[in-house]
């Protein structure tokens, strides 16, 4: 039986898979391996009402054929397993047509070292009761100023492994864990806050509890404002959405080279406060050393002091483009193209306060909720503010309003950054991790209202 | 299987479970991904595994495995029991389950040719037909095509003494054509950008025609690179199919959602509007002519089953009644706290989660008169959306916002020229109170959508929606700036 948190033993099982593709007849193959270790305790109205673990192992093989492809995966790792599942891949592979824009699995390359930043113990070793603790210190909070409590506290110990026939040899376990929170009064108002980490103990849950059900507190009985250009400044969990956004609408190498993509080597999107990269290294995200194709993972400047500079690259747009792969592919077969996973916004100098401050008549915004892109190209995006949004006037918070829907340019808003918080969080985004400051914008479009 | 699952109840009862559910899963998935005439990617793709679920003085607990093996049988089900005491360390209720009858039985998707059994260079080439097409157009810039296959066995077994085999097959594929110049970048997409799933075989596939369809479509997308921007302003609109089944989704399922009603998602994607006072208190949502049902015995719909993961048998539930709201979406323990049974809406994406309430099929029912072309006749000024681009909803379903990918003018009852960029908005009631034409018969499909979010951790829904097309009045039209 395979140690299932020990990423070596299953690069074991990953290059006996690879071994059997090429013996079946593949031209090159390649076997990544997952293995999870997770659980998520959920709490609401005060009580625990959701608690799960899973424990799951999934191997996914490419089968290469000259120019043709074929993926397919499976939970059964044993000898027959495998065996069934190169027969899948190449039964695939030998079916479909070529395709001549594939030029090869990825050879080896920059050595990946080492990131033992990646791991916790803590987070490995978390247990439902620990989950639970972390759930009740939120819900404690929450009573003290008689608000009522939901969210919940995920840990999450995962095994990567992947090999291919030209030698690539990745190996490693990370973990992560988060906990969200949203608290609720009984006059209508409603909180957040939230927090990622490596280490699942060191997530301040009491903390946490008290941020949100603070905010619950300070925005009950809002009131409607009408919608249009406002001054904003956006919390760390409001700017996580830009970030993702623009992530996936134009930092990708795929969507530049579909013609998608906003980003272009030199040109200006943001203001000269604006600097955005992707950095798997970096202790402070929730880091990761190789993507899921083996590369290890390159530091990429996204945006330099508010100037476009380089996008993410897979092996295949990298191959397109002819340049390297930056690190950033994700499971094959994958026809959305590589990803930051890794995204960070550059701190400012700006205190909180001084944010704040900036604003002459303007809101304050916690998060957003339900966002979609309305026009990709000009990254025009639609959602809702939620849970904590206050009009400011005079550079004071002089009370909560209610939700407002925005139809807003997140290019416009990089441009119109005009101050950038000292204090930065570390976050999950939509499919990583993300850190970021708060930043204070000069104008940001409502274009209607909600009831609460 | 029964070995399996009768160890699992049994091992959660000697540890202290005073209810025991657990469910057997075995997945298999295809797909095919194309881009621009090009095979992008071909998968097939099979997990298998189990998820224990238990309670434990009124306290949930569930723990799930890849591996199905005695012992680890033993180990999960333990786990599932020690989660359920931590549980039961924040605690104000004990969870209460309605006295469902017992299910015993299998049921399968109804299907005339097995999408498995097709051979794959047929569903390549056929993907490939369309594809091809569409990027064969001048203009277009790439297009993608997709085709996927789901199929799922499932044994449910639980100590109150069901135990039911279920084999549930979906199938989906689409076709979308992309032109873009300079900052425009516009789509189209047929029979929907999500996918166009229907439970069945490979026949639903067919009877799409893609192949047939996919030039026209790209023609479309590049004409609309010059066409004039979506007028802004209080117009009358009809809503394609292709549209409105999005708009039942948004607005009608996930608000009739009882789970988060009471509150059970209020972290991730909200609550609801729908307070249970408004039920059986004669709340307005809709005109007279908005009957909508939740219908888990629909035709051809992914919401379609045997029982539920409950072990509740599948059933017509009535939402909406001529406009009126009536019931929700609910599962044994939310159902018994508004008074009522379990409609049989919880489902579990795969083994390793645990079930939610979930849409069946969200049927906005047809109603006799007009079909959805004499609608238009009948239309003197007003605008024809098609084809979902982009959706957002409040946290409590009241304030949405879509974008079409087309809109097209009507005047005198007739269809003109097309706008881009269209968007509308409104607020959930205010928007079906507005309705004044639901298409009859002829045109009403099944739709549905294989990604719809729910729940920490994340699962994926397969959800249905039957609907015929409809006429609003006076809905803003045109929202932002660019």
């Amino acid at each position: 039986m395979t140690d299932r948190r020990d990423a070596r033993a299953w690069l074991e099982v990953a290059q006996e898979a690879v071994r059997l593709a090429t013996a079946d007849g593949a031209g090159q193959a390649e076997a990544l391996i997952t293995a999870d270790d997770a659980a998520l305790t959920r709490f609401a109205n005060s009580e625990i009402h959701q608690n799960v673990s899973e424990t799951n192992v999934q191997l996914n093989l490419r089968y290469v054929v000259g120019r043709r492809v074929g993926v397919a995966s499976t939970g059964r790792l044993d000898g027959n397993g495998l065996r069934a599942v190169a027969e899948t891949a190449g039964r695939i592979a030998r079916n479909v047509e070529e395709n001549d824009e594939f030029q090869s699995l990825p050879e080896p390359g920059e050595p990946i070292g080492e990131l033992s930043a990646a791991f916790a113990t803590g987070t490995a070793e978390a247990t439902p009761e620990l989950r639970a603790e972390g759930a009740r210190a939120v819900i404690a909070a929450a009573d003290e100023v008689g608000v009522t409590a939901y969210g919940s506290f995920a840990t999450t110990t995962e095994a990567i492994a992947l090999a291919n026939s030209l030698g690539i040899r990745a190996a490693g376990e990370r973990t992560t864990s988060q906990l969200i929170t949203v608290s609720m009064g009984p006059d209508g108002g409603t909180g957040y806050a939230e927090a990622a980490a490596v280490d699942a103990t060191t997530i301040d849950a009491a903390g946490l509890g008290r941020e949100a059900a603070g905010k619950a507190r300070a925005t009950a009985n809002a009131v409607a404002i009408e919608p249009g250009e406002y001054p904003v400044v956006l919390e760390e969990y409001a700017v996580v959405d830009l970030l993702d956004m623009l992530g996936y609408l134009g930092f990708s190498a795929l969507a530049v080279q579909e013609g998608r993509s906003f980003a272009e080597p030199g040109r200006r999107v943001g203001s000269d406060l604006v600097d955005i990269w992707d950095d798997g290294a970096d202790p402070s995200g929730l880091p990761m050393a190789f993507d899921y194709e083996g590369v290890a993972k390159r530091r990429v400047s996204l945006i330099e002091h508010g100037v476009c500079r380089d996008v993410v690259y897979d092996s295949q747009t990298a191959a397109r483009a002819g340049v390297r792969s930056t690190g950033h592919g994700l499971p094959a077969p994958n026809p959305y193209g590589p990803f930051p996973l890794n995204m960070f916004l550059g701190t400012g100098t700006t205190s909180r306060d001084d944010l704040i401050g900036g604003l002459d008549r303007g809101l304050l915004v916690t998060r957003f909720h339900y966002t979609n892109p309305v026009h990709p190209k000009l990254a025009i995006v639609t959602g809702m503010t939620r849970d904590g949004t206050f009009l400011v006037e005079g550079g004071r918070i002089v009370g909560p309003v209610k939700n407002l829907r925005y139809t807003q340019s997140y290019l416009e808003a990089l441009a119109g950054i005009e101050a950038v918080g000292s204090e930065r969080r570390c976050l999950r985004g939509f499919l990583g991790g993300v850190v970021t400051p708060a930043v204070r914008i000069a104008s940001w479009t409502f274009t209607g209202g909600t009831e609460h | 299987m029964r070995d399996l699952t009768d160890r699992a109840l049994s091992t959660a009862s000697i540890r202290g479970a005073s209810y025991a559910d657990v469910r057997v899963v075995r997945r298999l998935e295809e797909s095919i991904a194309i881009k621009t005439g090009r095979v992008e990617g071909v998968a097939s793709g099979e997990t298998e595994g189990f998820g224990i679920r238990v309670l434990v003085d009124g306290a949930w607990g569930f723990a799930s495995s890849y591996r199905l093996e005695a012992a680890e049988v033993d180990r999960v089900a333990a786990e599932a029991v020690r989660i359920a005491h931590a549980s039961a360390t924040a605690l104000r209720h004990r969870v209460q389950l309605d006295d469902r009858p017992p299910a015993n039985g299998t049921y399968e998707t109804p299907l005339v040719e097995d999408p498995f059994a097709v051979a794959l260079e047929t569903k390549i080439a056929d993907l490939l037909a369309a594809d091809r097409a569409a990027a064969s157009v001048r203009g277009i810039g790439y297009t993608e095509s997709a085709y996927g296959a789901q199929r799922e066995w499932k044994t449910f077994a639980s100590s109150d003494g069901s135990f039911t085999e279920q084999t549930i097959t979906h199938v989906g594929a689409a076709v979308e054509a992309n032109a873009i110049a300079g900052d425009e970048h516009q789509r189209r997409s047929y029979p929907d950008a999500g996918g166009g799933w229907s439970a069945g075989g490979y026949e639903v596939i067919r009877d799409l025609d893609l192949a047939g369809t996919a030039e026209g479509l790209a023609e479309e997308a590049v004409e609309l690179l010059t066409a004039p921007q979506c007028p802004s302003g209080r117009f009358t609109v009809v809503l394609d199919p292709s549209q409105l089944y999005l708009q039942v989704h948004e607005s009608c399922g996930h608000p009739t959602e009882l789970d988060r009603v009471f509150g059970t998602e209020a972290s991730y994607a909200g609550t609801s509007f729908l307070t249970t006072d408004k039920l059986d208190s004669g709340f307005r949502y809709g005109s007279d002519l908005i009957d909508i049902v939740a219908d888990a015995t629909a035709p051809n719909g992914m919401g379609t089953f045997g029982w539920d993961d409950e072990g509740v048998a599948a059933q017509a539930v009535p939402l909406i009644k001529e406009g009126i709201f009536v019931g929700y979406l609910s599962s044994r323990e939310t159902a018994p706290r508004i008074g009522r049974r379990s409609g049989g809406a919880m489902r579990a994406d795969g083994w390793n989660r645990i079930p939610l309430i979930r849409m069946t099929n969200v049927n906005l029912l047809p109603k006799p008169g007009m079909s959805l072309d004499e609608i238009v006749a009948d239309t003197d000024d007003g605008l024809y959306l098609s084809s979902n681009r982009s959706w957002s909803i409040d946290d409590r379903r009241l304030n949405f916002q879509f974008a079409t990918e087309v809109a097209r003018e009507i005047k005198g009852g007739k269809l003109g020229r097309l706008y881009k960029n269209p968007t509308y908005t409104g607020i959930t009631y205010e928007f079906w109170r507005s309705c004044d034409a639901v298409g009859d018969e002829r045109s009403y499909k099944m739709l549905g959508t294989p990604n719809c979010g729910k729940g920490e951790p994340g699962q994926g829904g397969h959800v249905g929606h039957a609907v015929s097309g409809a006429r609003f009045r006076n809905v803003q039209i045109g929202v932002g700036k660019w």
